[in-house]
Protein backbone atom coordinates (compact mmCIF):
# COMPACT_ATOMS: atom_id res chain seq x y z
CA UNK A 1 0.00 0.00 0.00
CA UNK A 2 1.26 3.23 -1.08
CA UNK A 3 2.02 5.88 1.85
CA UNK A 4 -1.03 7.83 3.04
CA UNK A 5 -1.79 11.62 2.68
CA UNK A 6 -1.31 13.23 5.72
CA UNK A 7 -5.25 14.63 6.52
CA UNK A 8 -5.76 18.51 8.14
CA UNK A 9 -7.43 18.39 11.75
CA UNK A 10 -10.93 19.91 11.52
CA UNK A 11 -11.35 22.84 12.53
CA UNK A 12 -14.14 22.45 15.15
CA UNK A 13 -16.59 24.60 16.21
CA UNK A 14 -18.93 24.85 19.41
CA UNK A 15 -21.86 23.17 17.18
CA UNK A 16 -19.96 20.73 15.80
CA UNK A 17 -17.72 19.60 19.30
CA UNK A 18 -20.06 16.64 20.00
CA UNK A 19 -19.20 15.27 16.65
CA UNK A 20 -15.60 15.32 17.22
CA UNK A 21 -15.51 14.33 21.04
CA UNK A 22 -17.32 11.12 19.89
CA UNK A 23 -14.97 10.45 16.83
CA UNK A 24 -12.34 10.50 19.31
CA UNK A 25 -14.71 7.56 21.30
CA UNK A 26 -15.02 5.65 18.20
CA UNK A 27 -18.87 6.76 17.63
CA UNK A 28 -19.77 7.75 14.18
CA UNK A 29 -22.70 10.73 14.81
CA UNK A 30 -25.38 11.96 12.30
CA UNK A 31 -27.54 15.01 13.06
CA UNK A 32 -31.16 14.39 12.54
CA UNK A 33 -34.34 16.44 13.10
CA UNK A 34 -36.65 15.48 15.37
CA UNK A 35 -39.51 17.57 13.45
CA UNK A 36 -39.45 16.49 9.96
CA UNK A 37 -37.45 12.86 10.97
CA UNK A 38 -34.66 13.54 8.19
CA UNK A 39 -31.32 12.77 8.91
CA UNK A 40 -28.67 15.31 7.50
CA UNK A 41 -25.31 15.89 6.46
CA UNK A 42 -23.07 18.28 7.01
CA UNK A 43 -24.44 18.28 10.88
CA UNK A 44 -26.36 21.51 11.88
CA UNK A 45 -28.13 22.76 14.89
CA UNK A 46 -31.18 23.92 11.96
CA UNK A 47 -32.39 21.31 9.97
CA UNK A 48 -31.83 21.70 6.41
CA UNK A 49 -34.85 20.49 5.28
CA UNK A 50 -37.33 22.39 7.50
CA UNK A 51 -35.55 24.81 9.50
CA UNK A 52 -36.63 23.45 12.69
CA UNK A 53 -34.05 23.98 15.86
CA UNK A 54 -35.35 20.30 17.10
CA UNK A 55 -32.27 18.63 16.45
CA UNK A 56 -30.41 15.95 17.65
CA UNK A 57 -26.96 13.58 17.54
CA UNK A 58 -28.06 10.15 16.47
CA UNK A 59 -25.50 6.82 15.85
CA UNK A 60 -25.22 6.00 12.61
CA UNK A 61 -24.70 2.84 11.04
CA UNK A 62 -21.31 3.43 8.95
CA UNK A 63 -22.48 1.75 6.24
CA UNK A 64 -23.12 3.17 2.54
CA UNK A 65 -22.23 3.59 -0.96
CA UNK A 66 -20.04 5.60 -3.48
CA UNK A 67 -22.25 7.59 -4.81
CA UNK A 68 -19.31 9.49 -7.11
CA UNK A 69 -15.51 9.48 -6.90
CA UNK A 70 -12.54 10.70 -8.29
CA UNK A 71 -8.58 9.55 -8.06
CA UNK A 72 -6.63 12.62 -7.50
CA UNK A 73 -3.23 11.40 -9.13
CA UNK A 74 -1.20 14.70 -9.36
CA UNK A 75 -0.48 14.39 -6.18
CA UNK A 76 2.54 13.72 -3.18
CA UNK A 77 0.06 10.61 -2.39
CA UNK A 78 -2.72 9.39 -4.71
CA UNK A 79 -6.05 9.56 -2.94
CA UNK A 80 -9.54 9.47 -3.62
CA UNK A 81 -12.65 11.89 -2.96
CA UNK A 82 -15.69 10.44 -3.13
CA UNK A 83 -19.49 10.90 -1.86
CA UNK A 84 -20.71 8.05 -0.32
CA UNK A 85 -24.73 7.81 0.14
CA UNK A 86 -25.18 6.51 3.85
CA UNK A 87 -27.72 3.96 4.86
CA UNK A 88 -29.38 6.47 6.73
CA UNK A 89 -29.91 8.44 3.57
CA UNK A 90 -27.44 11.71 3.54
CA UNK A 91 -24.66 11.55 0.92
CA UNK A 92 -21.31 13.04 2.63
CA UNK A 93 -17.56 13.77 1.16
CA UNK A 94 -15.38 12.07 2.21
CA UNK A 95 -12.36 9.57 1.06
CA UNK A 96 -12.32 6.17 0.26
CA UNK A 97 -8.96 4.45 1.53
CA UNK A 98 -7.42 1.25 2.26
CA UNK A 99 -8.57 -0.12 -1.84
CA UNK A 100 -7.33 -0.49 -5.11
CA UNK A 101 -7.78 2.79 -6.29
CA UNK A 102 -7.91 1.68 -9.73
CA UNK A 103 -10.77 -0.55 -9.10
CA UNK A 104 -13.44 2.24 -7.10
CA UNK A 105 -16.66 1.90 -8.23
CA UNK A 106 -19.78 4.31 -8.06
CA UNK A 107 -22.63 2.16 -6.12
CA UNK A 108 -19.78 -0.24 -4.47
CA UNK A 109 -20.80 -0.52 -0.82
CA UNK A 110 -18.47 0.67 1.69
CA UNK A 111 -17.91 0.68 5.75
CA UNK A 112 -16.57 3.56 8.23
CA UNK A 113 -13.12 3.79 9.19
CA UNK A 114 -11.32 6.64 11.24
CA UNK A 115 -8.13 8.47 10.11
CA UNK A 116 -5.72 10.06 12.75
CA UNK A 117 -5.29 13.64 11.59
CA UNK A 118 -2.55 16.14 12.02
CA UNK A 119 -1.51 17.45 15.56
CA UNK A 120 -3.49 15.19 17.23
CA UNK A 121 -6.83 16.78 15.91
CA UNK A 122 -10.05 14.43 16.11
CA UNK A 123 -10.17 11.26 13.98
CA UNK A 124 -11.78 12.15 10.83
CA UNK A 125 -14.58 9.41 9.20
CA UNK A 126 -13.48 7.46 5.99
CA UNK A 127 -14.53 4.56 4.01
CA UNK A 128 -12.99 1.46 2.73
CA UNK A 129 -14.76 -1.28 0.89
CA UNK A 130 -17.31 -3.23 2.43
CA UNK B 1 -40.30 45.22 -13.33
CA UNK B 2 -37.29 44.10 -15.91
CA UNK B 3 -34.06 45.04 -16.58
CA UNK B 4 -34.95 44.24 -20.44
CA UNK B 5 -33.43 46.84 -22.60
CA UNK B 6 -32.73 49.38 -19.61
CA UNK B 7 -28.63 48.87 -19.94
CA UNK B 8 -26.02 48.47 -22.83
CA UNK B 9 -22.77 47.45 -22.29
CA UNK B 10 -20.70 49.74 -23.80
CA UNK B 11 -17.23 48.76 -22.70
CA UNK B 12 -15.55 45.83 -22.95
CA UNK B 13 -12.03 44.71 -22.61
CA UNK B 14 -9.42 42.03 -22.07
CA UNK B 15 -5.76 42.97 -20.62
CA UNK B 16 -3.50 41.14 -23.22
CA UNK B 17 -1.15 39.87 -20.50
CA UNK B 18 -0.97 36.42 -19.52
CA UNK B 19 1.83 36.44 -17.10
CA UNK B 20 2.21 39.39 -15.11
CA UNK B 21 4.93 39.06 -12.91
CA UNK B 22 5.98 42.72 -13.68
CA UNK B 23 2.46 44.02 -12.42
CA UNK B 24 0.61 44.53 -9.01
CA UNK B 25 -3.14 43.60 -8.75
CA UNK B 26 -4.42 46.81 -7.76
CA UNK B 27 -2.54 47.93 -11.41
CA UNK B 28 -4.07 44.75 -13.40
CA UNK B 29 -7.44 46.19 -11.92
CA UNK B 30 -6.73 49.84 -12.98
CA UNK B 31 -5.49 49.07 -16.34
CA UNK B 32 -8.58 47.00 -17.14
CA UNK B 33 -11.04 49.88 -16.47
CA UNK B 34 -9.04 51.97 -18.49
CA UNK B 35 -9.58 49.62 -21.46
CA UNK B 36 -12.64 49.30 -21.16
CA UNK B 37 -13.35 53.03 -20.23
CA UNK B 38 -11.30 53.60 -23.59
CA UNK B 39 -13.41 51.36 -25.16
CA UNK B 40 -16.59 52.91 -24.28
CA UNK B 41 -15.23 56.36 -25.12
CA UNK B 42 -15.74 57.10 -21.47
CA UNK B 43 -13.15 58.89 -18.49
CA UNK B 44 -13.25 57.70 -14.34
CA UNK B 45 -14.83 61.36 -14.40
CA UNK B 46 -18.10 59.47 -15.88
CA UNK B 47 -18.50 56.67 -13.94
CA UNK B 48 -20.38 56.54 -10.82
CA UNK B 49 -21.08 52.82 -10.37
CA UNK B 50 -18.62 50.19 -9.43
CA UNK B 51 -18.66 46.35 -9.02
CA UNK B 52 -16.19 43.92 -8.23
CA UNK B 53 -15.58 40.63 -6.43
CA UNK B 54 -13.03 38.86 -4.64
CA UNK B 55 -10.23 39.20 -6.60
CA UNK B 56 -9.83 43.07 -5.96
CA UNK B 57 -7.72 43.60 -3.48
CA UNK B 58 -8.76 45.14 -0.24
CA UNK B 59 -12.39 45.38 1.45
CA UNK B 60 -15.03 44.73 -1.05
CA UNK B 61 -14.94 47.75 -3.61
CA UNK B 62 -13.27 50.33 -1.36
CA UNK B 63 -9.55 49.64 -1.81
CA UNK B 64 -9.93 49.46 -5.94
CA UNK B 65 -12.38 52.56 -5.75
CA UNK B 66 -9.97 54.24 -3.99
CA UNK B 67 -7.13 53.43 -5.92
CA UNK B 68 -9.12 54.41 -8.82
CA UNK B 69 -10.36 57.93 -7.45
CA UNK B 70 -13.60 57.26 -8.46
CA UNK B 71 -16.73 59.43 -7.16
CA UNK B 72 -19.55 56.53 -6.97
CA UNK B 73 -22.95 56.91 -5.73
CA UNK B 74 -23.46 52.57 -6.31
CA UNK B 75 -21.34 50.14 -5.04
CA UNK B 76 -21.76 46.31 -5.02
CA UNK B 77 -19.01 43.24 -4.36
CA UNK B 78 -21.07 40.16 -4.89
CA UNK B 79 -19.04 37.55 -5.00
CA UNK B 80 -20.57 34.48 -6.44
CA UNK B 81 -17.04 33.10 -7.28
CA UNK B 82 -16.26 32.98 -11.42
CA UNK B 83 -19.17 33.93 -12.47
CA UNK B 84 -19.94 37.10 -10.19
CA UNK B 85 -19.14 39.68 -12.97
CA UNK B 86 -21.64 38.18 -15.55
CA UNK B 87 -23.99 38.88 -12.44
CA UNK B 88 -22.38 42.23 -12.09
CA UNK B 89 -23.92 43.25 -15.81
CA UNK B 90 -27.62 42.26 -14.56
CA UNK B 91 -26.69 43.66 -10.79
CA UNK B 92 -25.87 47.46 -12.88
CA UNK B 93 -28.39 46.88 -15.09
CA UNK B 94 -30.56 46.95 -11.96
CA UNK B 95 -28.97 49.76 -11.02
CA UNK B 96 -29.73 51.72 -13.96
CA UNK B 97 -32.84 51.10 -14.35
CA UNK B 98 -33.60 52.25 -10.88
CA UNK B 99 -31.43 55.33 -11.48
CA UNK B 100 -29.14 54.67 -9.02
CA UNK B 101 -26.24 55.18 -11.50
CA UNK B 102 -25.55 55.61 -15.18
CA UNK B 103 -22.31 54.27 -15.60
CA UNK B 104 -21.09 51.07 -14.15
CA UNK B 105 -17.61 49.56 -13.88
CA UNK B 106 -16.88 46.17 -13.49
CA UNK B 107 -13.40 44.68 -13.24
CA UNK B 108 -11.23 41.76 -12.50
CA UNK B 109 -7.98 40.87 -12.37
CA UNK B 110 -5.60 38.49 -10.75
CA UNK B 111 -2.13 37.07 -11.01
CA UNK B 112 -2.84 33.08 -10.04
CA UNK B 113 0.25 32.15 -12.63
CA UNK B 114 2.40 34.19 -11.38
CA UNK B 115 1.86 33.58 -7.86
CA UNK B 116 2.14 29.66 -8.76
CA UNK B 117 -1.57 28.53 -8.18
CA UNK B 118 -3.09 25.28 -8.96
CA UNK B 119 -6.37 23.88 -9.53
CA UNK B 120 -4.88 20.28 -7.87
CA UNK B 121 -3.73 21.73 -4.51
CA UNK B 122 -6.28 21.80 -1.93
CA UNK B 123 -6.83 25.23 -0.29
CA UNK B 124 -8.81 26.63 2.78
CA UNK B 125 -12.16 29.03 1.13
CA UNK B 126 -12.80 30.54 4.46
CA UNK B 127 -11.74 28.81 7.44
CA UNK B 128 -14.99 29.90 8.89
CA UNK B 129 -17.60 28.22 6.46
CA UNK B 130 -19.73 25.93 7.86
CA UNK B 131 -18.76 23.02 5.14
CA UNK B 132 -14.73 23.68 5.49
CA UNK B 133 -14.20 21.25 8.75
CA UNK B 134 -15.94 18.48 6.94
CA UNK B 135 -14.71 18.89 3.53
CA UNK B 136 -11.41 20.81 3.38
CA UNK B 137 -9.75 17.07 5.18
CA UNK B 138 -11.01 15.21 2.11
CA UNK B 139 -8.39 17.02 0.15
CA UNK B 140 -11.00 18.12 -2.10
CA UNK B 141 -9.48 20.61 -4.80
CA UNK B 142 -10.87 22.43 -7.46
CA UNK B 143 -10.03 19.74 -10.19
CA UNK B 144 -11.67 16.60 -7.96
CA UNK B 145 -14.37 18.50 -7.16
CA UNK B 146 -14.88 19.01 -10.89
CA UNK B 147 -13.92 15.43 -11.33
CA UNK B 148 -16.95 13.50 -9.08
CA UNK B 149 -19.23 15.05 -11.55
CA UNK B 150 -17.84 13.92 -14.46
CA UNK B 151 -17.52 10.60 -13.20
CA UNK B 152 -21.44 10.56 -12.22
CA UNK B 153 -22.31 12.21 -15.39
CA UNK B 154 -20.79 9.23 -17.23
CA UNK B 155 -22.07 6.50 -14.94
CA UNK B 156 -25.73 8.24 -15.05
CA UNK B 157 -25.93 9.20 -18.60
CA UNK B 158 -23.07 7.04 -20.25
CA UNK B 159 -20.83 10.40 -21.28
CA UNK B 160 -17.76 9.55 -22.56
CA UNK B 161 -14.17 11.02 -22.33
CA UNK B 162 -14.23 11.43 -26.21
CA UNK B 163 -16.96 12.82 -25.94
CA UNK B 164 -15.84 15.42 -23.47
CA UNK B 165 -12.49 15.83 -25.32
CA UNK B 166 -14.59 17.07 -28.33
CA UNK B 167 -14.82 20.61 -26.01
CA UNK B 168 -11.12 20.98 -25.78
CA UNK B 169 -11.00 20.32 -29.52
CA UNK B 170 -13.05 23.09 -30.32
CA UNK B 171 -11.79 25.72 -27.89
CA UNK B 172 -8.32 25.03 -29.35
CA UNK B 173 -9.91 25.37 -32.66
CA UNK B 174 -10.73 29.04 -32.00
CA UNK B 175 -7.67 29.65 -29.75
CA UNK B 176 -5.75 29.22 -33.02
CA UNK B 177 -6.59 32.34 -34.21
CA UNK B 178 -6.27 34.34 -31.10
CA UNK B 179 -2.89 36.32 -31.10
CA UNK B 180 -3.10 36.34 -26.97
CA UNK B 181 -4.17 32.81 -26.31
CA UNK B 182 -1.92 31.12 -24.08
CA UNK B 183 -2.46 27.63 -25.65
CA UNK B 184 -3.39 28.10 -29.94
CA UNK B 185 -1.80 24.35 -30.70
CA UNK B 186 -4.80 22.53 -32.72
CA UNK B 187 -5.70 19.14 -30.00
CA UNK B 188 -7.39 16.07 -31.22
CA UNK B 189 -9.77 13.66 -29.23
CA UNK B 190 -7.06 11.55 -29.32
CA UNK B 191 -4.85 14.12 -27.37
CA UNK B 192 -6.97 15.47 -24.67
CA UNK B 193 -7.52 11.67 -24.03
CA UNK B 194 -3.82 10.63 -24.31
CA UNK B 195 -3.02 13.54 -21.81
CA UNK B 196 -2.32 12.63 -18.38
CA UNK B 197 -4.92 11.68 -16.16
CA UNK B 198 -4.97 14.39 -13.13
CA UNK B 199 -8.10 13.53 -11.37
CA UNK B 200 -10.33 10.26 -12.71
CA UNK B 201 -11.73 10.65 -15.39
CA UNK B 202 -10.33 14.11 -15.93
CA UNK B 203 -7.27 14.41 -18.09
CA UNK B 204 -4.85 17.34 -18.43
CA UNK B 205 -6.22 18.56 -21.57
CA UNK B 206 -9.65 18.38 -19.76
CA UNK B 207 -8.75 21.76 -17.25
CA UNK B 208 -8.83 25.23 -18.11
CA UNK B 209 -5.05 27.01 -18.45
CA UNK B 210 -4.03 29.12 -15.15
CA UNK B 211 -3.19 32.91 -16.12
CA UNK B 212 -2.65 36.14 -14.72
CA UNK B 213 -4.97 39.23 -16.48
CA UNK B 214 -8.48 40.62 -15.73
CA UNK B 215 -10.59 41.90 -17.96
CA UNK B 216 -13.42 45.10 -17.56
CA UNK B 217 -17.08 46.10 -19.24
CA UNK B 218 -19.03 49.61 -18.92
CA UNK B 219 -22.76 48.83 -18.46
CA UNK B 220 -24.34 51.96 -19.37
CA UNK B 221 -27.62 53.53 -19.63
CA UNK B 222 -29.66 53.78 -23.04
CA UNK B 223 -28.90 57.55 -23.24
CA UNK B 224 -25.29 57.10 -22.47
CA UNK B 225 -24.93 54.14 -25.01
CA UNK B 226 -26.73 56.38 -27.84
CA UNK B 227 -24.53 59.12 -27.00
CA UNK B 228 -21.34 56.93 -27.77
CA UNK B 229 -19.47 55.70 -31.06
CA UNK B 230 -19.60 52.01 -30.30
CA UNK B 231 -22.15 49.77 -31.49
CA UNK B 232 -24.91 49.15 -29.47
CA UNK B 233 -25.28 45.78 -27.13
CA UNK B 234 -27.94 45.77 -24.92
CA UNK B 235 -29.40 43.75 -21.81
CA UNK B 236 -32.07 41.68 -22.67
CA UNK B 237 -32.25 39.29 -19.36
CA UNK B 238 -30.27 37.67 -16.52
CA UNK B 239 -30.82 34.76 -13.86
CA UNK B 240 -28.77 34.21 -11.42
CA UNK B 241 -29.19 31.12 -8.69
CA UNK B 242 -26.92 28.93 -6.38
CA UNK B 243 -26.76 25.04 -5.88
CA UNK B 244 -25.24 23.25 -2.80
CA UNK B 245 -25.65 19.95 -1.18
CA UNK B 246 -28.94 20.62 0.15
CA UNK B 247 -28.37 19.01 3.28
CA UNK B 248 -26.79 15.76 1.91
CA UNK B 249 -29.58 15.46 -0.58
CA UNK B 250 -26.40 15.45 -3.34
CA UNK B 251 -26.90 15.63 -7.08
CA UNK B 252 -23.90 16.11 -9.02
CA UNK B 253 -25.55 15.96 -12.62
CA UNK B 254 -27.00 19.40 -12.89
CA UNK B 255 -25.94 22.71 -11.94
CA UNK B 256 -28.07 26.14 -10.98
CA UNK B 257 -28.11 26.84 -14.39
CA UNK B 258 -31.60 24.75 -13.98
CA UNK B 259 -32.77 27.98 -12.80
CA UNK B 260 -30.47 31.27 -14.02
CA UNK B 261 -30.87 29.93 -17.58
CA UNK B 262 -35.05 29.83 -17.69
CA UNK B 263 -34.95 33.16 -15.59
CA UNK B 264 -32.96 34.50 -18.14
CA UNK B 265 -34.59 33.31 -21.21
CA UNK B 266 -38.05 34.32 -19.48
CA UNK B 267 -36.93 38.01 -19.18
CA UNK B 268 -35.27 38.29 -22.51
CA UNK B 269 -38.57 36.60 -24.08
CA UNK B 270 -36.14 34.03 -26.26
CA UNK B 271 -35.23 30.03 -26.59
CA UNK B 272 -31.95 28.76 -26.23
CA UNK B 273 -32.84 27.79 -30.53
CA UNK B 274 -32.61 31.70 -30.99
CA UNK B 275 -29.23 31.94 -29.46
CA UNK B 276 -26.58 32.74 -32.06
CA UNK B 277 -23.38 32.62 -29.81
CA UNK B 278 -23.03 31.28 -26.26
CA UNK B 279 -20.00 31.88 -23.89
CA UNK B 280 -20.05 29.17 -21.17
CA UNK B 281 -17.50 28.45 -18.41
CA UNK B 282 -15.14 25.75 -19.16
CA UNK B 283 -13.39 25.94 -15.75
CA UNK B 284 -13.15 22.02 -17.33
CA UNK B 285 -15.07 20.19 -19.78
CA UNK B 286 -17.33 18.79 -17.81
CA UNK B 287 -18.75 22.02 -16.45
CA UNK B 288 -19.53 23.17 -20.19
CA UNK B 289 -21.53 19.88 -20.75
CA UNK B 290 -23.49 19.86 -17.72
CA UNK B 291 -24.40 23.67 -18.09
CA UNK B 292 -25.35 23.20 -21.95
CA UNK B 293 -27.87 20.68 -21.03
CA UNK B 294 -29.48 22.75 -17.90
CA UNK B 295 -29.36 25.98 -19.90
CA UNK B 296 -31.42 23.91 -22.35
CA UNK B 297 -29.03 23.98 -25.34
CA UNK B 298 -29.99 20.11 -25.31
CA UNK B 299 -31.82 17.42 -23.19
CA UNK B 300 -30.46 16.37 -19.49
CA UNK B 301 -28.12 13.90 -20.50
CA UNK B 302 -27.92 14.40 -24.20
CA UNK B 303 -24.85 17.31 -23.82
CA UNK B 304 -22.18 14.52 -24.36
CA UNK B 305 -23.65 13.77 -27.86
CA UNK B 306 -24.55 17.39 -28.08
CA UNK B 307 -21.02 18.53 -28.12
CA UNK B 308 -19.17 15.63 -30.29
CA UNK B 309 -18.11 16.36 -33.80
CA UNK B 310 -17.47 19.62 -33.92
CA UNK B 311 -20.98 21.12 -32.68
CA UNK B 312 -19.53 23.95 -30.47
CA UNK B 313 -17.02 24.78 -33.44
CA UNK B 314 -17.85 28.33 -35.28
CA UNK B 315 -18.37 27.67 -38.98
CA UNK B 316 -18.89 23.88 -38.32
CA UNK B 317 -21.34 23.36 -35.35
CA UNK B 318 -24.96 24.74 -34.54
CA UNK B 319 -23.36 26.77 -31.53
CA UNK B 320 -20.76 28.55 -31.54
CA UNK B 321 -19.08 28.65 -28.36
CA UNK B 322 -16.31 30.44 -26.77
CA UNK B 323 -14.54 31.86 -30.03
CA UNK B 324 -11.86 33.49 -28.16
CA UNK B 325 -10.74 30.08 -27.21
CA UNK B 326 -12.22 30.12 -23.57
CA UNK B 327 -10.51 29.35 -20.30
CA UNK B 328 -8.71 25.76 -21.62
CA UNK B 329 -7.09 27.32 -24.18
CA UNK B 330 -7.01 31.42 -24.03
CA UNK B 331 -7.11 32.93 -20.88
CA UNK B 332 -8.77 32.39 -16.97
CA UNK B 333 -7.46 35.34 -15.54
CA UNK B 334 -7.92 34.96 -11.45
CA UNK B 335 -8.82 31.42 -11.78
CA UNK B 336 -12.27 33.75 -12.67
CA UNK B 337 -13.72 33.22 -16.14
CA UNK B 338 -16.75 35.28 -16.01
CA UNK B 339 -15.81 38.21 -17.46
CA UNK B 340 -13.88 36.78 -20.74
CA UNK B 341 -17.14 35.31 -21.17
CA UNK B 342 -19.53 38.72 -21.44
CA UNK B 343 -16.36 40.09 -23.32
CA UNK B 344 -16.18 37.84 -25.83
CA UNK B 345 -20.15 37.99 -26.26
CA UNK B 346 -19.88 41.55 -27.04
CA UNK B 347 -17.45 40.87 -29.28
CA UNK B 348 -19.53 38.88 -31.44
CA UNK B 349 -22.35 41.05 -31.01
CA UNK B 350 -20.48 43.97 -32.30
CA UNK B 351 -19.06 41.57 -35.16
CA UNK B 352 -15.85 42.42 -33.70
CA UNK B 353 -14.60 38.80 -32.98
CA UNK B 354 -11.65 37.47 -35.21
CA UNK B 355 -12.93 36.84 -38.72
CA UNK B 356 -12.06 33.18 -38.46
CA UNK B 357 -14.34 32.94 -35.90
CA UNK B 358 -16.96 35.60 -36.35
CA UNK B 359 -20.42 34.58 -36.42
CA UNK B 360 -22.71 35.80 -39.12
CA UNK B 361 -25.56 38.44 -38.14
CA UNK B 362 -24.71 37.81 -34.56
CA UNK B 363 -27.80 39.60 -33.06
CA UNK B 364 -28.34 37.35 -29.89
CA UNK B 365 -25.58 36.10 -27.44
CA UNK B 366 -25.68 34.10 -23.90
CA UNK B 367 -22.76 34.46 -21.24
CA UNK B 368 -23.10 31.86 -18.63
CA UNK B 369 -20.92 30.88 -15.68
CA UNK B 370 -20.31 28.80 -12.67
CA UNK B 371 -18.55 30.07 -9.68
CA UNK B 372 -17.02 28.23 -6.69
CA UNK B 373 -17.02 23.95 -7.16
CA UNK B 374 -19.49 22.51 -8.98
CA UNK B 375 -18.74 19.12 -6.81
CA UNK B 376 -19.86 21.11 -3.46
CA UNK B 377 -21.63 24.61 -4.17
CA UNK B 378 -21.91 27.01 -6.63
CA UNK B 379 -23.64 30.27 -7.62
CA UNK B 380 -24.38 30.43 -11.36
CA UNK B 381 -25.33 33.33 -13.38
CA UNK B 382 -26.68 33.91 -16.77
CA UNK B 383 -26.72 37.04 -19.38
CA UNK B 384 -28.84 37.26 -22.59
CA UNK B 385 -27.41 40.18 -24.87
CA UNK B 386 -28.97 41.48 -28.10
CA UNK B 387 -27.54 43.98 -30.94
CA UNK B 388 -29.51 46.91 -31.90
Amino acid sequence: MAKERSIPAPLTNPETEPFWAAAREGRFLLRACTACGKAHWYPRAVCPFCMSEKTEWREASGRGTIYSVSVMKRAPEVYAVAYVTLEEGPTMMTNIVDCDFDALAIGQAVALTWRPTQGDGPPYPQFRPA
Amino acid sequence: MTIKRKAYIAGAFEHPTRLAKDRSVAQLHAECALGALRDAGLTKEDVDGYFCAGDAPGLGPLAMADYMNLTLRHLDSTDVGGCSYIAHVAHAAEAIAMGKCRVALITLAGRPRSEGHSGAVPRVRGADAPDTQWEFPTGIATVNAYAMCAARHMHQYGTTAEQLAWIKVAASHHAQWNEHAMLRDLVTVEQVVGSPLIATPLHRLDCCVVSDGGGALVVVAPEVARSLKRPLVKVLGAGESMKGQMGGAVDLTYSAAVRSGPAAFAEAGVTPKDIKYASVYDSFTITVLIQLEDLGFCEKGQGGKFVADGNLISGVGKLPWNTDGGGLCNNHPANRGGITKVIEAVRQLRGEAHPKVQVPNCDLALAHGTGGLLGSRHGAATLIMERE
